[in-house]
């Protein structure tokens, strides 16, 4: 604990050790979410305040059912919420906009499209030109290793290769942040080791923000510049720890020191039986 | 050799090899039974008189058989091209659905065959009472499955749609629509069957030609062996308009079909 450098809610807003710029790129202030339902109001998200700044990697941990999925909504304006405001890059969200790319549990590529044009839909969506998207969304696909397989179809390609194809997606209109749900929740332990070197791999080289959410710890701690730890329903920031492991990290960090005992801290949230 | 073999091999595999070994099966039982429980002509003809009819009616069938195939074309045609629309409404719109679906089912309630003499009451012994039929028949299946269809995309799909700001005719047009196609197929399919059998009931009540009618006035007149081959000529009609469509399937959505091959071919 004294080599992780732990930190509570109240300073979230102080400038990250690790990160590359302060500059915030997604600002939540006071933002809450209710849901309505026929059994009267359920409370999803309890009144949050965080920024992420430019470059950088926030990953959110939290047992099922603490808003996380939420929360990402949020942020890509899938959802209104109920108090506060999300702005992204200084303009508040009110709608889905242009600069979030989001990546979900299962790739959810179109089965009638090959996988180059299942990569190009945001494209055709927005109305980019097609031409020179193309060509990023070539490089995209040979950044991931997917060079060779733009003609396949999904159902060709394995489950990462899938998820690669799908992160590739989120990238092609060059957004400013990418959101991910549990990008390698479906895949083998083994698949999904790998995907996180990958990930972490492709997030400095497009030097994206990313906003990841899992429910793995190790996972976490991997890929974070910090981690944001919620509670249970409704969801609310039990912690944020910087994470200072140097980069680019390899699965050999998992090993360190400083990496394990920031796991058992993180951990140690969800084992407390204290109710709050 | 080897060759020889493969092809042998291949032939003993194909598909319609084995159906056809259990229908020749079905009918030397047939025939089996008629000898040993000495079943007289006229309740159960015997299928060489049957092969015989068929042989020698060919013209009058075939003849006979193309009016009931235009009933059931249009009927079908019908069917699609107003079930699909009314699916599509009730898939967007709550409103709608709240308002139409219930009363949809509510109607298949109703046994069609008995409003049939109704349409000739209203629109006399021509082809359209044929055709309402065989589309009141057919309606239905094409609803439901395309309904089905249209709202089992994934709510996380849906999203990632909307994430990339498409609106809700480019979630139509790229999602929704080619998602919900192989539903919509397998609805056709079930609705071209039951079109036929729309068609056959619209000839029974009221017309003067059509294979309704032949096998009406075989079984007035005794004459099994006719209504026998009008039957087998019914089951042709039925066969090759599903096989059309499976062959119009397989073009229009090659994506799923060729997946379909996959399974078929690992399991």
């Amino acid at each position: 604990m004294k080599q992780a450098t732990l930190r509570t809610v109240t300073d979230a807003r102080a400038p990250s050790g690790s990160a590359r710029s302060t500059r915030p790129v997604i600002e939540i202030k006071g933002v809450s979410k209710t849901y309505k339902t026929q059994d009267g109001e359920v409370p999803s998200l309890k009144p949050l305040d965080f920024d992420i700044h430019d470059g950088e990697f926030l990953v959110v941990v939290g047992p099922s059912g603490c808003g996380k999925s939420t929360l990402l909504k949020l942020i890509a304006g899938l959802l209104p919420p109920s108090e506060g405001e999300i702005r992204v890059d200084g303009r508040v969200v009110k709608s889905p906009h242009r600069d979030v790319g989001i990546v979900f549990q299962s790739a959810l590529l179109l089965p009638w499209r090959r996988v180059l044009e299942n990569v190009m839909m945001p494209v055709e969506v927005k109305g980019l030109p097609i031409g020179e998207y193309r060509n990023r969304a070539l490089a995209l696909l040979k950044m991931v290793g997917l060079d060779g397989f733009e003609k396949k179809y999904p159902w060709q390609l394995s489950g990462g290769m899938q998820q690669r194809a799908a992160i590739c997606r989120a990238l092609v209109h060059d957004p400013k942040i990418v959101l991910m749900d549990e990008p390698f929740g479906a895949l083998d332990a083994m698949t999904r080791e790998r995907m996180n070197v990958e990930l972490q791999r492709i997030q400095r080289e497009t030097g994206k923000t990313v906003l990841l959410i899992t429910h793995s710890i190790p996972e976490a701690v991997f890929l974070a510049d910090r981690v944001l730890v919620m509670s249970a329903r409704p969801g609310q920031i039990d912690a944020i720890y910087d994470v200072t492991l140097p980069r680019p990290r390899s699965l050999d960090v998992m090993a360190d020191p400083r990496f394990v005992e920031l796991t058992q801290v993180i951990r140690r949230h969800f084992n407390d039986p204290k109710i709050d | 050799m080897t060759k020889r073999t493969s092809a042998a091999l291949r032939l003993v595999n194909a598909p319609w090899l084995k159906p056809l070994i259990f229908l020749l099966l079905i009918v030397v039982m047939w025939d089996l039974a008629i000898r040993l429980f000495k079943i007289p002509p006229y309740q159960i003809p015997a299928p060489k008189d049957v092969v015989v009819t068929l042989w020698e009616e060919w013209p009058m069938l075939l003849r006979e058989a193309w009016p009931t195939m235009v009933a059931t074309m249009w009927g079908f045609l019908l069917s699609a091209a107003f079930g699909i629309p009314v699916a599509m409404m009730i898939a967007g719109s709550r409103t709608i659905e709240s308002y139409v679906y219930p009363l949809l089912v509510f109607s298949q309630s109703i046994p069609k065959i008995a409003i049939a003499p109704l349409f000739v009451v209203w629109f006399g012994f021509g082809m359209l009472p044929k055709v309402l039929c065989a589309f009141l028949l057919g309606f239905f299946p094409v609803v439901v499955s395309a309904v089905q269809g249209f709202k089992s995309v994934e709510p996380d799909m849906m999203d990632l749609a909307r994430s990339m700001e498409a609106n809700r005719w480019q979630i139509f047009r790229m999602v929704s629509l080619p998602h919900a196609m192989p539903s919509i197929f397998a609805g056709l399919k079930v609705s071209i069957t039951l079109a036929v059998v729309g068609a056959v009931v619209g000839e029974f009540v009221g017309s003067n030609y059509g294979i309704g009618f032949v096998l009406q006035r075989s079984i007035g007149n005794f004459e099994l062996p006719t209504m026998f081959a009008a039957l087998v000529v019914l089951a042709l009609i039925g066969v090759i308009l599903f096989w059309v469509l499976d062959v119009i399937e397989r073009l229009a959505i090659p994506w799923h079909a060729s997946q379909r091959h996959d399974i078929f071919m690992a399991a």
